[in-house]
């Protein structure tokens, strides 16, 4: 029974990445937890993916706000191209 | 009911729809020569097949459809490109210690964490630049699920993978990110 919720780090450090997003069920977090206990190594890693997942919705948040454009030179570029491929 | 039935006017596409389409395509490739491309190879294509037009969707709803459309053909080109020479980066792969940490990825203690955390210009730009050294194909996964935040099953259906392949992918992407910060960012 006890080898069915046992995880290398891999496999841990995957839940932690999939429980960033709160997607990890509760059997995997039962596991992950069981891991943490006994690894010196993993529970390093889950602070930093903490910090990783709060710098990058701080970087989500700023890109959503950017409205990309393209330049009315390369619209032009565009409008020839689209033209000369209509012909 | 009578639903309306739309109609297609190439002359204006550029003009109403570059930027849209522009827009939509870097969110998901994030180089601003590739996003071009793909805009410009979605004007092609519905060029060419305009004639299909059914009128059923609107006009920037089809082109859109036929971007995503180059957007997956763009995925599974550079998927099958790489795919096979993937390395795991952090972890043995095999023998007894096969799931172990690598010694030299082991994660190191963050010091200054505190010190660093300070939202800023530079750390943006550190972020990106971490995203920037992954794999293209992690890349784009990785921006559409954190930085974009669409739905895991979204995705799956855009790029055409499954779940499982998307979270193999976010954890490969999150363990290089972590050492890409480690020794760009907190222990530099």
């Amino acid at each position: 029974m006890f080898k069915r919720l046992k995880l290398t780090c891999d496999e841990a450090t995957t839940i932690c990445d999939k429980n960033q997003y709160g997607e990890a069920s509760i059997k995997e977090l039962i596991k992950l937890n069981l891991h943490l206990i006994r690894c010196k190594i993993c529970p390093i890693y889950t602070k930093h993916n903490i910090t990783l997942t709060n710098f990058y919705k701080g970087y989500s948040q700023s890109c959503k706000k950017l409205k990309h454009r393209m330049s009315s030179e390369e619209k032009e570029i565009l409008k020839i191209a689209l033209k000369q491929n209509k012909e | 009911m009578i639903k309306q039935k739309h109609t297609i006017n190439t002359n204006n596409w550029i003009d109403n729809y570059a930027d849209y389409l522009y827009n939509y395509s870097i969110s998901r490739v994030s180089n601003a020569d590739l996003a071009k491309d793909l805009v410009q190879d979605t004007f092609f294509a519905g060029l060419k097949s305009a004639k299909n037009f059914q009128g059923k969707a609107s006009e920037r709803t089809w082109l859109v459809s036929i971007l995503k459309r180059k957007i997956i053909d763009y995925y599974r080109k550079i998927n099958s490109k790489k795919g096979q020479a993937e390395v795991r980066m952090s972890f043995y792969d095999d023998g007894e210690n096969e799931g172990s940490w690598l010694e030299e990825r082991v994660p190191q203690s963050w010091d200054n964490a505190s010190e660093k955390k300070i939202e800023n210009e530079e750390l943006k730009n550190q972020l990106e630049s971490c995203i920037q050294k992954l794999p293209e194909k992690y890349a784009i996964v990785f921006r559409m699920k954190t930085v974009q935040e669409f739905e895991t099953e979204e995705i799956c259906k855009e790029l055409g993978i499954t779940s499982s392949n998307l979270w193999v992918i976010i954890h490969r992407a999150r363990t290089q990110l972590r050492k890409c910060m480690e020794d760009n960012w907190f222990n530099n």
